[in-house]
Formats: C-alpha cells, structure tokens, sequence
C-alpha cells in the first residue's frame, strides 16, 4: 500500500479530482496548506498571494491506494495538476503501513478500496 | 430659504445616508454568497459604482434624468454640473427641502440600482468591462427610466401608474438587465455545480443592512417628515417580514428545512415587491404584497431557474426583476386613496383601471430594459470581452482582477 501526498496549485483541484475519477480512485482528503518550493517563495503572478515568510497557499491532496494503483494515480495527479508554470507541485510517494476502516475494524487492502 | 422645512430636511438626510448604506450592504448580501476566491471582486465592483455613479450623477446623470423635459423621454443637459441645482427648494420635485438634497438622495438610487445587476454576472465578469457597462447602463437605460417615472413631464409620471419609490426604475430595470446579463454572459464553469455561499453570517449582515437602509429608500420617498413617511416606514417593514415569513414556511414545507439563506431571500423579494406599493398601501396591504412575493420569488428561484438553465448567480433576475414585477401588479391590487389621497384604488378598493396601468408600464419598463441591455452587453462584449478567461474564473477574481485574497491561511 502507498500513501501518496501532493502539493498543488488551488486552481487545479477540480482537474485533479476528474483526472483521479478517470482511473477510479475517489478516495481523497484535501487540506488548505502553506508552504514555498524552489521559486523561494515567488508568486507567479495571479496564481497566489504571498504571506509572512514568503508562504504561498497550495492545496495538499492525500490519497492512499493498493501498491497496483500507484502509477495510475500519480499519473493522474501529474495529468490534473501540471500547467508546465513554475509552482505547479510536487508530489510525494510514501510507503504504507496499515489501513484501518474504523467502522468494520477491516484492515489492509480491503480497507483501502 | 424661508420655505425649507427643518424636520423634512432632517429626515431626508438621515433617508440619503440610509440609502447609501445599502450598497455596501448588498457588497455583503451578494459578497458572502459567492466562493472565497470572488467575494473581494463584489465588493470592489459595490465600491467602484458608488464612486462612478456618484461622479457621473453630479456631472450629468441627474440633469438627464430631472432636468427641463424633452418629449417625455428624457431631461437634457441644462443642469450638468449641478448648473442651476442649489440649496433653494425645487417646488416640482420637493417643495420643502434644498434642492441639492433631493439631488443626493436620488444620487444613492442610481448608485444602487446597477450594483443590484452584479449578481447575474458575479464571478465572472472582468472588471473593467463591467465599469464601462455600467456607466453606459447608467446613462442609457437607468436615467432616461428615472425620468419617465420621476422627471418633470416623465410620459410615465403622467400616465397614472403607481411608483412610489422606484420598484420599476430600481428593480425591473436592474432585474431585467440581470436577466439579459445572465443570458448574454453565459454559465459559470461548473454550473450548476458550483460550490456553497462561503459565508453566510455576511450574507445574513448585507440583508440586514439593506433591509436597515430601505426604510430610507421607501419612507424617505415621501420626500419629507410626517404621516405619509410613517406610513411607509411601516408597509415597508410589514412586507418584508411577511415575505421572510412565507419563504422560510414554504421552504420547511416543501424542502423539509427552513434555511438562513432562504429567510433572507425572502426578506429582500418582500422589501423589493413593496418599494411601488409602500406610499399607497395599508400595513395589512403590505403584508399581502409581501406575501405574494415571498410566494412568487420563491416559485421563480428555486423551481423555474433550475429549469430554464440559465446562471442567474445570486439571483438578481428572480428577485429584484420578478419581485418589483409582483410589487408593480400588487400596488394595482392593494393601493388605496385612504391611505395616500395622491395615488389610486386598486382592484380590492373597487377600481381595476390602476392595475390595467400597472401592467402597461411594467411591460414597457421590462421590455426597455431588457432590450437595450442586451445590446449595451452585446456592444462591450464585441469591443473589449465581457468574461475572464477560464484560468482567471479558475483562480478567482480577487486575484486575477484586483491581486488580492480576501482569507489569509496562516496568521
């Protein structure tokens, strides 16, 4: 199992959640977060505004999947995400441990799906 | 000056500033309703119009709408620049108050009334493409209707239609431009999947403002201080409480739950549906009218847009157009002379020639307004493009129009 986290553009939310649809995955938390990469902080113009620290607002979306399902969804992530713009993100593939559905007690593969 | 009445004068002054009020607190109203990414660009587009209009009223706007007649149709350019226009009363207009106060006090109606059209093309309209729309609007469709209605010699003002405060020249007019403008501007990406009003507590704020300021907008169209301006002040509140009243009850009937948003909406269709009706109109008449409307605005917004299909986004079209529209009809319904000896009876006093009168200048109003609109839209449009691009629409107008955010994430 992978734990997939990536940062992107908040403009691109509905184009990353379309992409991950068209290889049916729907399971997806998304959070409201800050953060600066190689740009250091430098806003392309009318994408983000900067904050204190030269922080810019980014969109993290977290998605789990079966070890099969990674590429597909990194693929579609990259697919929905990507403007070719500095600033578009960066997505980070971690292994997973254990997956847990607190309603059945169900555990591993079967909790992701 | 021996003539000026130191109690109206007060009055129409505190009425001025409460009608003023009422554009920031449509920047609420309408503000909360859209998505984060957009609600800085409502109330820049709030702010921008009380700048503008309030520029183009003094330089020519009021003399177009009020000044010496021409054909009916229109004033000229006599009092431009205030020419002429000083603290001695006009009789024709306000015989116990500075003429300037009338001035200013019909300033904050045509300050309100294009600001009322944001919400049929919120979200997606470039801004300057909406400034120059709407001071074209301003002084093609808004000041010739002022003085059909208002001016000296205005062919409607002579007709015998009832208006008391501007339910045609505020709310049909705006209405029926948001109707053309939704037309003309097409869906936002997304429709009719778009996401919820980010903050309601505003939303909530902007109806109480505006609800707070009307009572300038209805009871000081009495022009003065006394019985009639009481008179209003009470229909005015009646309608819009009976409207909340009926919305909210027909939402928890046929939707389950009565919601905040509905119970504002309600209040502002009963506030819009009362504005013709509050000079002529007992307070039980008032809350006929308010009822109607809730009625009647509620069927328009909530069943027939959704199958129409067009992107009326905060619905200026269902409530201002099809409002002032029930609140043009009710007038020929509830106006009674007892109250205003200077108006009519309407069909539940024994007369239906006021309501047969109602229709006409409710259909010629409508039809003016939407038409020449349409072409006003259609000409910006083909000069300069009247929509952001849909990267733009993507991140939000806030950024993309005026480079700011109106959330910070962190600290």
């Amino acid at each position: 199992m992978k734990y997939i986290i990536a940062i992107i553009q908040p403009d691109r939310l509905d184009e990353v959640i379309a992409a991950l649809e068209e290889e049916e995955i729907i399971l997806i938390t998304v959070s409201d977060v800050m953060g600066r990469g190689r740009q250091k902080g430098v806003a392309e113009i009318y994408r983000s505004h900067v904050e204190k620290n030269k922080l810019l607002h980014k969109l993290k979306v977290e998605v789990a999947v079966n070890d099969e399902k990674q590429w597909q969804c990194v693929d579609a992530i990259t697919r929905g995400a990507r403007t070719g713009n500095i600033g578009d993100g960066k997505i980070f593939v971690l292994d997973l441990e254990q997956c847990l559905r607190i309603r059945t007690g169900e555990t591993g593969v079967s909790a992701i799906a | 000056m021996a003539d000026i009445n130191t109690g109206d004068t007060a009055w129409m002054i505190v009425s001025t500033a409460l009608v003023m009020l009422m554009t920031p607190g449509l920047a609420f109203f309408y503000g909360g309703l859209v998505r984060r990414k957009n609600v800085l660009s409502i109330m820049m587009q709030c702010f921008m119009l009380i700048g503008v209009i309030s520029v183009q009223w003094v330089l020519f706007g009021y003399s177009l709408a009020f000044s010496p007649d021409h054909g009916g149709v229109i004033g000229g350019f006599s009092w431009a620049a205030l020419n002429g226009v000083g603290l001695a009363p006009n009789a024709d207009y306000a015989a116990t108050i500075p003429h300037q106060l009338f001035m200013i006090f019909q300033m904050m109606f045509a300050v309100i009334t294009p600001a009322l059209i944001i919400g049929a093309f919120a979200e997606r309209m470039k801004f300057s493409a909406f400034l120059v729309f709407s001071v074209l609007w301003a002084t093609i469709v808004y000041d010739p209707m002022a003085h059909w209605v208002w001016g000296i010699g205005g062919w409607l003002r002579d007709f015998g239609a009832l208006d008391f405060a501007g339910g045609t020249v505020v709310h049909i007019n705006a209405g029926m431009a948001a109707l053309a403008a939704a037309l003309v501007m097409g869906k936002r990406k997304g429709y009719p999947e778009t996401s919820p009003p980010h903050n309601l507590p505003f939303a909530i704020l902007g109806a109480a403002l505006l609800w707070f300021g009307w009572f300038g907008f209805n009871a000081g169209s009495a022009l003065g201080s006394g019985g009639l301006s009481v008179s209003a002040f009470i229909a005015t509140h009646m309608g819009a409480a009976a409207a909340a009243l009926a919305w909210a009850v027909l939402e928890w009937i046929t939707r389950k739950k009565p919601t905040a948003l509905g119970i504002i909406s309600g209040a502002v269709a009963g506030l819009v549906a009362i504005t013709p009706a509050s000079g002529f109109v007992t307070p039980l008449g008032a809350m006929g009218v308010g009822a109607l409307a809730g009625l009647v605005c509620y069927v328009a917004v909530v069943v027939v847009k959704g199958k129409l299909g067009y992107d009326d986004s905060l619905d200026a079209f269902g409530v201002h157009g099809i409002g002032g529209m029930v609140g043009a009809l009710a007038t020929g319904l509830w106006a009674t002379t007892v109250i205003n000896p200077l108006g009519a009876d309407g069909v539940f006093h024994g007369s239906g020639m006021l309501l047969v009168k109602q229709i006409a200048a409710v259909a010629v109003c409508a039809a003016y307004s939407f038409v020449l609109s349409w072409i006003l839209l259609k000409v910006v449009d083909k000069t300069m493009g009247l929509r952001v691009s849909e990267h733009e629409e993507n991140i939000g107008l806030d950024l993309t129009q005026h480079r700011e955010s109106a959330y910070t994430v962190v600290g």
